[in-house]
């Protein structure tokens, strides 16, 4: 697969399907990033603002130093990673070996809840590549 | 690997400033930041040590304009320098667009650039990249030494350690001054953009 260039129709149905799964439940902001860090797409509900760029170059090094971690006590990856914080949470799910789902959402929202509309979308979006 | 978001036209580039420890990577970065505050967004993130050391990388991403019509987004980058990093040079050059590797100039360094630059080899080589093939440019740092009475490698010495194969544009720099600072930036810029059009046509 080649994510160099995706073509608009599968960004704006990958989009679509952020805002309907994740966005109107009241997820604050989700991006979906490259293991480079690159950005490839982002939705917020309009009144978070977080400085994305930078957000995706520190999450693809997070997620790029568990991965190693994992590797170092024999585990082929931890696929899910999530932290906790008074008013914010931030979620992190594997799309596949080069993508990554990132929800970041406050109190209201139960993780159980959130994990749940993650995998529909993942699962909705790998139909696109399909 | 550059991605480019045909829907909103932006095209992302990620540069890596590469070398030795205490070379003058993050020093480039900090120097950038200053200079071109403007066309910054944001704030550089940098992941070091109490010492002050590159723990992770730094990180400056910074708007270039346009070209064809698209955003250039440019993400700059460097590692950290210190030997036993190696692990973490390899997770920042995942898809790297370009390289700036940055030479430290004092006498005593020869030996930690030629071993710096042949990692980097082997590093491109494990991301199934050639540094033959990608974007390259060499900065000879920390010139200014000179006028201090400091034993700096002259240049064809340095050229004939790290450049005489892959002949790649080079620059004497200082990253302290600002000396050729945006000269190598834009260099590296423009051999990257071009490698990605080239890439697309």
């Amino acid at each position: 697969m080649n994510y160099g260039v995706v073509s608009q129709e599968q960004l704006e149905k990958m989009d679509e399907i952020l805002t309907e799964k994740l966005i109107k439940i009241g997820v604050d902001c989700v991006v979906i990033i490259d293991m480079a860090g690159n950005i490839i797409t982002a939705k917020d509900n309009d009144k978070n603002k977080y400085d994305i760029y930078s957000f995706a170059a520190l999450a693809a090094g997070n997620f790029a130093t568990v991965d190693a971690m994992a590797k170092l006590v024999g585990e082929q990856e931890f696929s899910l990673l999530f932290h906790k914080g008074t008013d914010c949470n931030i979620h992190f799910s594997k799309v596949d070996d080069e993508l990554l789902l990132i929800s970041m959402f406050g109190k209201e929202i139960s993780l159980g809840y959130l994990r749940l509309n993650v995998a529909e979308t993942i699962e909705a979006i790998r139909k696109l590549w399909a | 690997m550059s991605f480019i978001n045909l829907k909103d036209k932006v095209i992302q580039v990620k540069i890596v400033y590469y070398g030795p420890g205490r070379g003058g990577k993050t020093t480039n970065l900090e120097y950038i930041n200053r200079r071109f505050r403007k066309q910054i967004q944001s704030e550089m993130v940098s992941l070091k040590t109490h010492g002050d050391r590159t723990l992770f990388f730094d990180f400056l991403p910074f708007d270039m304009g346009q070209i064809k019509g698209f955003d250039l987004k440019i993400q700059l980058y460097t590692v950290p320098g210190q030997i036993k990093y190696n692990a973490t040079r390899k997770l920042v050059l995942r898809g790297v667009d370009g390289i700036v590797f940055v030479a430290d100039t004092q006498q005593q360094m020869r030996g930690k650039n030629i071993g710096s630059l042949n990692q980097l080899h082997q590093n491109l080589v494990g991301l199934k990249e050639s540094i033959f093939r990608i974007p390259l440019v060499m900065q000879y740092n920390k010139i200014d030494l000179r006028k201090q009475g400091i034993p700096v490698l002259p240049t064809n010495i340095l050229e004939h350690d790290l450049n005489s194969k892959l002949k790649v544009p080079s620059f004497e720099a200082s990253a302290l001054t600002g000396y050729n600072v945006p000269e190598t930036l834009k260099k590296i810029i423009s051999s990257t953009v071009m490698s990605i059009q080239r890439k697309l046509s």
